[in-house]
């Protein structure tokens, strides 16, 4: 008796071992196959065993079909989410295809490992799971992280180009693949008008964001941006409208019964539902920025809030059988503005990674379906009607790009040119969203549903694959084509000189568009909608914060560190000694070339890259930090100057206002009067501390050295000679100079915030830490010849 | 053109914080995206010439015709004698060229290349590499080998650039 429980038993361990494993780390196909075929095994015998003694409480037990449907969903998740890291650990591979190639894959793979072993799937692909669950995830998030500005500065073209677009290739297909039917020879005379209209509707759904990626390297312009974001925004609604359209059509009417009424009641029906589906998103997203103008003191709901507005725009508009997706779409658009200002940083946060993650999983899904049904029994292949389809989507994508463009062109201010005429053509790739229309059909109106899944994939898997890997050396290739190859050094710096000038010019002159409209809007906005819509408290930029963040760390490094070693100064006059001009070899310049284009700053963008697979920590984030801390530098230097002079009152004189920005500010007020002396002491000004703190690279992380390096010069001064001003003896030696410099900056610092009236809470704070920095620094005042004999 | 000059007047007014009718460096540090343009301080400068500290309108708009798109018309048909009009490309290189040179001696001397490289090149680059840099660069442009880019150098080695596109904001027209 007990031999015989032992029996099963460790068998059964052996299976708790395995499914534990496989629950826990990466699912590999052996695992999950000798899972599932074990499972059954398993859960036979345990059948068998529990039949014999009856009484006993067993001591393992299983029960695989108690968890399959989320085990099994879990699993993908986690495949696809493993395959992800390793597609961008290899970091040439995301620039040469697009992340969808690799979700197929995936997919692919998990479908014959579930054919392999004769499993059935879980039933992920319904039709009300699709509508409800996975889809609103995908469009909130496309909607969400839309630039805004871009978006309605092109709304005339991008409606024209997406709505007639997409109308013109349904149309298009749809006729052409019926005449393609008439013809006996192939076989598909049972095929009528309805159904190939309804599968050209659904095969127009592209999915072009998936390939920005790819082309992000060839830096294409802000218009073909908009416009493919665009298009990808407004495309799925407009094919789930047709498509619902059409699937309605086909339900109430035999072919011969559909009326001219019939087809003028749909075009306006197709009106009422898109327009109206917007205007119930507008609705729904005004609702929820006012509801997180109230949400200060519980920030955790306001994802929630965020999220489950926008779900339930659209739900609300599809039970009135309105666009819900472009419910969704306009709800997210109208919300992120006010709901980025009203809530809180880490909630902001949140709700992006938390979208980014939603639709992630969604595609994955879909994708991964897709994979599991292209390995599988239904299908039906018929040459002509695959073959003519793949034609005709590419025939009729370039007809309607190239005539819409044809015509916007002549209305536009900036009219596309052809190379980017070509790009919109090329990047048709259709994605998950036509392959789920696809396998929605329903089988009782479409008998030969299985021929439109087989069309419907083998149009994914040679859009994405062929198209997404070739775009990207399509489009350098037009790209690189104009500009000369080699510029010399000269060119490069001055160019980029002038790209930042440009932009700060742009910057200066502010952003408004050609439409009077959208200025209209925008006063109307500030007048009214701001008011209702916004918390009292005034809006923190991110770059303020960021500022503070550096200026409290700086505080708090140079607090604590008070040695550095000081062979920055030996380093410095080897520096400066190196005057004589080298005749340079061309790998020098190759070389120097080299490190210019890596290291040269970016021009800021207007638009920032929008990666539909991930959020890409912003490198401009560094880039900015570098930045500022540089100014910053500078301003201190700039400070000795205007010491003397009487920036109490004009400090005084600034409203409240200024102290949201960074303390730097009343700074600069006073560096506006030092200004007007010694203006040629800039330029050595500004030389030394870069000195200072560039040869400071070779030894190390950056800003606690350079920070350290400020803190020398703080510490080592005796009191005295704080007050004497340091404009006698331009050029005491370097290390001397450097030395004398910073500390009475200190000094002006504080005494400046004690004479502000004001109590922010920033400046007590700072005034604290600033009290702290000199109480430490007046001990250390008598070591400043063994610091700088440290030489 | 008019539409143009409202908009400007416009943005001029929203950038007087105090309503002064005249703008100071203050408000222009105002502007965020300056703040991190790395060049930055410079471009304020270059808006205060011959160090006035207060920007009145006319002044604002002078500079910033400097970026106005150049005409397509045929240069033969304009008058000689008048004074080129501010956005030609002698004078976007002029104002590209004081950005450079700040002590406004009409020559970019070593140290102020190497100023300009340092405020546009990240943390990386070490000391000794941005001076080969700058070096080679003075190298490239000088002709006359005064160790010092002039005007006409500058000019001669941006001749094959497109200037004109490069230093045009659209919205100027």
């Amino acid at each position: 008796m007990a031999l015989k429980m032992l029996l099963p038993a460790s068998p059964a361990s052996c299976l708790l071992l395995l499914v534990a494993l496989a629950g826990a780390e990466a699912a590999s196909d052996s695992n999950e196959s000798a899972n599932s075929t074990a499972q059954d095994a398993v859960s036979a015998r345990f059948a068998a065993s529990s039949r014999e003694p009856a009484e006993r409480i067993s001591v393992f037990e299983l029960d695989y079909d108690y968890v399959q449907v989320p085990y099994e969903v879990t699993l993908w998740i986690l495949l696809a989410s493993l395959a992800k890291i390793g597609f961008h650990l290899y970091r040439r591979l995301p620039r040469l295809m697009p992340e969808s190639c690799l979700l197929i894959l995936v997919g692919a793979l998990v479908g014959s490992v579930i054919f392999g072993t004769d499993h059935k799937s879980p039933p992920v692909m319904d039709s009300s799971i699709y509508f409800l669950y996975l889809l609103p995830p995908i469009v909130l998030e496309s909607g969400y992280f839309m630039p805004t500005r871009p978006f309605f500065e092109n709304l005339g073209s991008i409606l024209w180009w997406a709505g007639l677009g997409a109308l013109i290739n349904a149309f298009g297909i749809g006729l052409s693949l019926y005449l393609v039917c008439q013809v006996q020879a192939f076989g598909l005379g049972d095929l009528h008008l309805l159904q190939n209209l309804l599968f050209g509707s659904l095969i127009s759904a592209v999915d072009p964001v998936a390939v920005l990626a790819v082309f992000e390297e060839a830096r294409v312009n802000e218009q073909l941006y908009m416009m493919i974001f665009g298009e990808a925004l407004l495309n799925d609604g407009i094919s789930v409208v047709l498509y619902n359209i059409l699937i309605a059509f086909t339900k109430m009417h035999k072919f011969e019964d559909i009326e001219p009424v019939d087809i003028l009641a749909g075009c306006a029906r197709f009106i009422v539902v898109g327009c109206g589906g917007v205007f119930f998103g507008i609705i729904f997203g005004f609702i929820s920025a006012f509801i997180t103008r109230f949400t200060q003191n519980i920030s955790a709901i306001e994802p929630l809030i965020v999220f489950m507005f926008s779900y339930l725009s659209y739900l609300a508009a599809e039970t009135l059988y309105l666009s819900g997706i472009l419910a969704i779409t306009a709800c997210a658009v109208t919300m992120k503005k006010y709901v980025e200002e009203n809530v809180s940083q880490t909630s902001y946060t949140t709700i992006k990674y938390f979208m980014k993650m939603l639709s992630s999983v969604s595609e994955t899904l879909i994708f991964i379906f897709m994979g599991v049904s292209t390995i599988g029994k239904n299908h039906e292949w018929n040459w002509a009607f695959i073959c003519f389809t793949l034609v005709f989507c590419q025939i009729w994508r370039a007809i309607s790009v190239f005539a819409l463009f044809y015509v916007s062109n002549q209305f536009r201010t900036f009219p596309f040119s052809l190379k980017d005429q070509c790009i919109i053509f090329y990047s048709g790739v259709r994605g998950a969203g036509s392959f789920s229309l696809a396998f929605l059909l329903p089988l009782s109106l479409f008998p030969r549903k299985k021929l439109f899944v087989t069309a419907t994939l083998v149009v994914i898997y040679f859009t994405v694959f062929i198209q997404g890997i070739t775009i990207g050396p399509l489009v350098r290739y037009l790209d690189v084509r104009k500009t000369n190859k080699k510029e010399s050094i000269n060119e490069e710096l001055h160019i980029r000189l002038m790209d930042h000038l440009k932009a700060g010019m742009e910057d200066v002159c502010g952003q408004w568009s050609h439409y009077q409209v959208r200025d209209k809007f925008k006063k109307f906005d500030h007048k009214y909608l701001r008011k209702i819509l916004i918390r009292k408290n005034l809006p923190k930029s991110s770059i303020v914060s960021l500022y503070k963040k550096l200026e409290m760390k700086q505080a708090i490094e140079m607090a604590e560190t008070g040695i550095l070693s000081s062979t920055a100064f030996s380093v410095l006059q080897q520096a400066q000694r190196t005057q004589a001009t080298k005749r340079l070899s061309p790998e020098d310049v190759e070389s120097m070339r080299d490190i210019l284009t890596q290291n040269l700053y970016q021009v800021r963008q207007r638009t920032l890259s929008y990666n539909k697979y991930n959020l890409k920590p912003q490198s401009s984030e560094k880039q900015a930090k570098e930045i500022l801390i540089r100014r910053q530098n500078t301003l201190r230097e700039s400070l000795r100057k205007g010491r003397s002079l009487p920036w109490g009152t004009q400090v005084g004189a600034k409203n409240i206002r200024y102290l949201s920005f960074p303390y730097s500010k009343p700074q600069s007020g006073r560096r506006n009067a030092g200004a007007a002396e010694a203006s040629d002491d800039d330029s050595s000004g500004l030389g030394l501390p870069f000195i200072t703190f560039s040869a400071r690279p070779q030894l190390g992380s950056l800003r606690e050295s350079r920070l350290a390096q400020e803190v020398i010069p703080m510490k080592s001064l005796p009191q005295a000679t704080m007050t004497v001003p340091f404009r006698d003896g331009r050029d005491p030696g370097p290390g001397r100079r450097t030395v004398a410099r910073p500390r009475p900056l200190f000094f002006t610092l504080e005494e400046e915030f004690e004479s502000r009236a004001e109590s922010d809470e920033e400046a007590s704070a700072l005034r604290v830490r600033w009290t702290a920095e000199r109480g430490h620094s007046r001990e250390h005042g008598q070591s400043h010849s063994p610091l700088l004999r440290r030489k | 053109s008019q539409a143009c000059l409202l908009r400007l007047h416009h943005r001029f007014q929203a950038l007087d914080r105090n309503n002064k009718g005249y703008l100071s460096r203050v408000d222009l540090q105002q502007i965020g995206a300056l703040a991190v343009n790395p060049l930055g301080d410079r471009i304020i400068d270059s808006f205060f010439p011959d160090g006035n500290h207060q920007l009145d309108f006319p002044g604002f708009v002078r500079v910033l015709a400097h970026f106005r798109p150049v005409d397509e018309e045929d240069p033969g048909v304009r008058d000689p004698k008048q004074p080129e009009p501010l956005n030609s490309r002698m004078n976007k290189l002029r104002f590209a060229f004081q950005l450079y040179d700040l002590d406004r001696d009409g020559k970019i001397s070593r140290n102020e290349m190497l100023q300009v490289l340092r405020l546009m090149v990240g943390v990386q680059v070490t000391e000794e590499q941005l001076e080969s840099i700058a070096d080679r660069t003075v190298q490239e442009a000088d002709e006359d080998g005064d160790g010092a880019v002039s005007f006409l150098e500058f000019t001669k080695s941006l001749e094959k650039m497109n200037i004109e596109q490069k230093m045009s904001i659209r919205i100027l027209k």
